[in-house]
């Protein structure tokens, strides 16, 4: 990812620790493994850990960075909602449902999220690679 | 359990306690080709009630290798269940609605407990909806028929409904039971067998349904799995043994479960929630009547099953005429609703599912302030005491803001309401429409003409009009854009989704065609 101007740049993912130890491990167990951040019911909001290569990508789904050498993506039309916020990858308590991977025993991936400033949303609009909304 | 209640209502003891009506054991196993069946690899997860927080039974964390045993007994059992006449598949399907009738408050109250949701709502919607639905399907199989078509004097095709065979189905957490029987019961009606992997926080009461059901339904008709999705469900999916996978969920899973029917070339069906949106136009106040009251608790209705509902209308779209009369009716309703023990008869919210859900909601509501979102009612936890003080609740929550806020475009799945205003038809059906999703949505006008052409313009699987949150039997139920692929809830899903279609092309002339 390449930036214009000098901006500072500006990740629109990031995680934390517990999360990326959490990443550290799964990797050791499973090899390489993506989050997918998903939507809609149930637990729909969370992002999903599967092995890499299971879910096939296609030209809709927007790379938003990495976490602990772990890509992040996000299907585009819910990026278009959500690109005004940065995605913070954490661990919660408790089995995730749907087919992702656990963060450890009884622990499953959570998103918490935080609104862009001005000042980062410039940032942003210079950065390559940034899809159109 | 020994909570009071300060209304007088009744109070059940919880499954396990002296008194009630539930019996718990402190380990259940899956239910396979009509036996109890441990796990193979030996491994059993927590189940826990969202009231207390607390650990209340265990279940297999079941593997691969058991899939694949459920897999052996459907299959062993698909043939013999498939050619059973219509008739024994409809009186089975009708004994399976009495006893699920005849033990409504034992399921009623085993829901609840797994689940968390209000016992008044378990008796009075979940369980008898549930019964209904295996009746629904027991009359459709009863009555249902093939075609013949003459195509000339002496050819006719006959076209008849053949079972698919033995079908993957994975059920939610927010109805164990209702989802259980939306899947279950077209399946069976069909003359298909079942492999039904619950949701992993509410593994429990679909179990306590097989002990009640298990020897109604022929050994290896019906095969309960519990465990982790990204273990047993994926491994049910991708399985070259399935002829179609059901899903009900989020949308990642959604996409791998078509992702995965698309490598074995089999149909898959997919429900992936929603963000309903629930539109008031100002005549709801012209009088001060019965309608406007059914109109203020539509709106309260996000907070129906705490908000755990894939077609939840948790966006309400107010006419900006009426917007601050019709909210402070709305909010004083709110600020009545009673939680508490949902084991309780006078509560009306119970807990959240699980921790990760209350963790999300709560994640939500922080995002909706920080994107300018100004707060009504709620926010928060309530404070509750005794064996409640560690439960999953959260009060219901209503945010005011626009719809290009991340709480009007994403299911949070919880009690939380995004409300806005509208000026006009035009842009109450562009706001309508401005999601990602189109499972539900709901018009409240006492104009036909109006709520007919916003019915038939939003572009959602099912509109109710001057209603919301009802699901008879016979009503379809699915969604359009990200909401998922198919239709459940009428007699469709059995004759399209659970079944194939065979034409017999019969020519009954003596005559070669000549041509060779």
């Amino acid at each position: 990812m390449t930036y214009q101007d000098g901006q500072p740049p500006v990740d629109r993912v990031t995680a934390t620790p517990a999360a990326l130890d959490a990443l550290a491990r799964v990797r050791e167990q499973r090899g390489a493994v993506i989050l997918y951040q998903s939507g809609g019911c149930c637990d729909g909001s969370l992002p999903v850990c599967l092995e890499q290569g299971d879910l096939r990508l296609g030209g809709g789904d927007v790379l938003l960075g990495s976490v602990g050498g772990c890509p992040v993506y996000i299907d585009d039309r819910q990026y278009a909602v959500w690109k005004h916020t940065q995605l913070i990858i954490d661990v919660g308590e408790g089995e995730p449902e749907g087919f992702s991977l656990p963060a450890g025993d009884d622990r499953h991936f959570i998103t918490r999220s935080r609104v862009f400033s001005a000042t980062e949303l410039a940032a942003l609009r210079g950065m390559k690679g940034e899809p159109s909304s | 359990m020994s909570v009071t209640t300060t209304t007088g209502a009744k109070v059940y003891e919880a499954p396990g306690q002296a008194g009630s009506p539930v019996e718990v054991k402190s380990r259940y196993e899956n239910f396979i080709g009509g036996h109890w069946v441990a796990p193979v690899d030996g491994q059993y997860m927590r189940d826990l009630s969202p009231a207390t927080a607390r650990q209340f039974t265990e279940v297999p964390r079941s593997t691969k290798e058991d899939i694949e045993l459920a897999l052996d007994a459907a299959h062993a059992a698909k043939d013999s269940w498939g050619e059973t006449s219509l008739t024994e598949r409809a009186r089975i399907l009708n004994r399976i609605a009495d006893v699920i009738e005849e033990h409504t408050e034992m399921l009623a109250v085993a829901e609840t407990w797994d689940n968390g949701k209000p016992v008044r709502e378990t008796l009075a919607a979940d369980i008898p909806l549930a019964a209904d639905h295996f009746r629904y399907f027991a009359g459709e199989t009863r009555a249902l028929t093939g075609t013949s078509t003459e195509i000339d004097k002496d050819t006719v095709a006959y076209h008849f409904h053949e079972p698919l065979g033995v079908v993957g189905q994975i059920i939610p957490f927010n109805f164990p039971l209702l989802m259980a029987a939306w899947k279950l019961a077209p399946a069976l009606a069909g003359g298909n067998c079942t492999v039904i992997k619950p949701a992993s926080s509410t593994p429990w009461s679909i179990l306590k349904l097989a002990e009640l059901i298990g020897d109604i339904v022929p050994p290896g008709v019906l095969n309960i799995v519990t465990g982790p999705g990204g273990e047993i469900g994926k491994a049910l999916a991708t399985s070259r043994r399935i002829a179609k996978i059901a899903f009900t969920g989020e949308t990642v899973t959604g996409r791998l479960i078509m992702q995965y029917a698309a490598e074995n070339i089999i149909p898959s069906t997919t429900e992936l929630g929603g963000k309903s949106p629930n539109v008031f136009f100002a005549d709801v106040m012209d009088a001060d009547d019965a309608f406007l009251d059914k109109a203020v608790e539509g709106l309260v209705l996000y907070a129906f099953n705490k908000g755990e509902v894939c077609t939840c209308p948790s966006r309400a779209l107010i006419q900006e005429s009426i917007y601050d009369r019709f909210m402070e009716r709305a909010l004083e309703r709110i600020g009545r609703i009673r939680q508490g023990n949902p084991l309780d008869l006078s509560t009306q919210m119970g807990p959240q599912n699980s921790k990760q859900q209350l963790d999300k909601i709560m994640s939500y509501v922080d995002i909706g302030l920080q994107e300018g979102a100004e707060l009504l009612i709620g926010g928060k936890q309530p404070e509750l005491d005794g064996e409640l003080a560690d439960g999953y609740f959260f009060e219901p929550t209503v945010l005011k803001g626009h719809n290009k806020m991340r709480v009007f475009q994403e299911e949070i799945f919880g009690p939380v309401l995004a409300v806005t205003t509208f000026r006009d038809e035009a842009d109450a059906l562009e706001i309508a429409n401005d999601t990602l999703y189109g499972l539900g949505a709901g018009v409240w006008t006492r104009n036909g003409s109006l709520a007919y052409r916003m019915g038939r313009a939003i572009k959602a699987g099912r509109v109710w009009t001057n209603c919301y949150h009802q699901y008879p039997a016979g009503a379809a139920f699915g969604g359009y854009k990200m909401s998922g692929v198919g239709r459940e809830l009428y007699r469709e899903t059995l004759t399209e989704h659970y079944s194939q279609t065979k034409s017999l092309l019969v020519s009954y002339s003596d005559q070669p065609l000549g041509l060779f």
